[in-house]
């Protein structure tokens, strides 16, 4: 079971502090944390056992990686056995190991309704949306790692901050110097031009696209489907204006913009809110080519 | 955090059952295009042999014994150069096909059905392909 590993250097830790600190109550406090430990594992043990031998439950293989613990800086995969219920997702059923197996077990999670896009990971070999991913839907052993093509943290935690900055570098907020006349007046949009954004605007920053892209995997300055499809949803809103739209074009059209995206079409199948990445992207080259193109 | 773990692009290669249409697409593109570019050099290799040939006596090409023609026949005798030229012929329909299909997605067309073209361009790869079998084959054994 996977708890065997972390058991150990725990007790080991625990000795090494009852060596240091010789006071009566600290000893037996100590003792006492022990003996609970020992009891939790063994309960634990029990109930994987009894959830391994039950035929309703589900086999969970988890990517495992711990840089702070000796026994667990190789990386390694844990099985868990969980309890189905009707409606389960990956989210729920790492929850359940976390909380009944192994509370080491590490994941981001939030809102878990596919709002925050805080839970992307690996799931039988496509990046997905823990959270709404249904268990019915996968086949067995489910095995959940990482996202790749990050760097791992902990477990099924990666560094997004090399995501985010690509995501900051087009600017992703509303600017303008085009005004309406009246002080007062509100910045409209046109409903077609609220269309044509709509789906741009579904992005949740969880970084599936990016983890998929085998064009962003080998470069890395390369701004990424997600970052791109946000400037797309700034470049196509109208109430920017056009002397703002030139800045974006000049943003997305460099050496590492939308020019290096080879149409795989891995970015728009992974995404969890169904974002036509592929389109965006091909429109906004095209934007880009119509803008440099003179015909005089 | 003080470590991180890389796990680099092992995955990509030794996930290949789980690559979609596009994936696949993309690597039998760049495949077929590096082939295709291969074969321009022989190609270029074989026609420069009609250059000295152009110099041979009238009566020596007619007769089909100056150095291109003795070139081309001598390949052509070879069963394996009739199979890599069905071989060719597949890279190069496929290549064509997909080129088709990745302009309309340069164009903005029909992007949702972009696996169902690549599907087709298999298919329609296959048949042309199979289709041209006798006339590539035919008096190789």
């Amino acid at each position: 079971m996977s708890t065997q590993i972390p058991k150990q250097t725990e007790e080991s830790s625990e000795t090494e502090a009852e060596t240091d600190v010789a006071s009566k109550g600290d000893e037996r406090r100590a003792e006492k944390r022990r003996r609970a430990a020992e009891e939790r594992a063994r309960r634990q043990a029990e109930e994987a056992e009894k959830a391994a031998a039950d035929e309703d439950t589900i086999e969970l293989k988890v990517f495992r990686y711990d840089p702070e613990v000796e026994g667990k800086q190789e990386p390694r995969f844990d099985t868990f056995h969980v309890p189905f219920t009707k409606g389960m997702t990956v989210l729920d059923a790492l929850m359940y190991s976390r909380d009944n197996y192994d509370s080491s077990l590490t994941f981001r999670h939030s809102c878990r309704q596919a709002v925050c896009g805080s839970d992307a990971m690996f799931v039988n070999g496509g990046q997905k949306l823990a959270c709404k991913t249904q268990i019915v839907d996968l086949e067995e052993p489910i095995r959940v790692e990482p996202l790749p093509h990050a760097e791992v943290e902990k477990d099924l935690v990666v560094d997004m901050e090399h995501f985010y900055d690509q995501m900051e570098a087009v600017e992703p907020y509303f600017q303008t110097d085009e005004y309406p006349d009246g002080e007062l007046e509100e910045q409209r949009q046109t409903r077609e031009n609220r269309e044509k954004v709509k789906m741009s605007t579904r992005c949740i920053w969880c970084g599936a696209c990016m983890s998929s892209c085998n064009i962003a995997a080998g470069d890395n300055e390369y701004l990424g489907p997600a970052a791109i499809n946000k400037a797309y949803r700034f470049a196509m809103d109208e109430r920017e204006g056009e002397e703002m739209k030139q800045k974006r074009l000049e943003i997305i059209e460099q050496e590492h913009g939308v020019w290096r995206c080879q149409t795989q079409f891995s970015c728009t199948e992974v995404c969890p809110k169904d974002i036509p990445l592929t389109e965006h992207i091909q429109e906004l080259k095209r934007e880009a080519v119509k803008n440099n193109l003179k015909f005089w | 955090m003080s470590q991180s773990y890389n796990r680099g692009l092992i995955e990509d290669f030794s996930r290949w059952r789980e690559f979609e249409a596009g994936m696949w697409a993309w690597i039998f593109h760049k495949f077929t295009g590096w082939v295709l570019i291969g074969y321009l050099f022989t190609h270029i290799a074989v026609l420069s042999t009609g250059i000295p040939a152009a110099g041979a006596s009238e009566a020596a090409i007619m007769a089909g014994e100056d150095v291109y023609t003795q070139t081309i026949v001598s390949l052509e005798s070879l069963l394996l150069v009739r199979l890599l030229e069905v071989g060719l012929l597949a890279v190069a329909v496929f290549h064509m096909l997909n080129g088709t299909r990745l302009l309309l997605v340069d164009l903005g067309v029909g992007l949702d059905a972009q696996d169902k073209s690549f599907y087709a361009s298999l298919i329609l790869t296959g048949a042309i392909t199979v289709a041209s079998v006798p006339t590539f084959i035919a008096g190789a054994f």
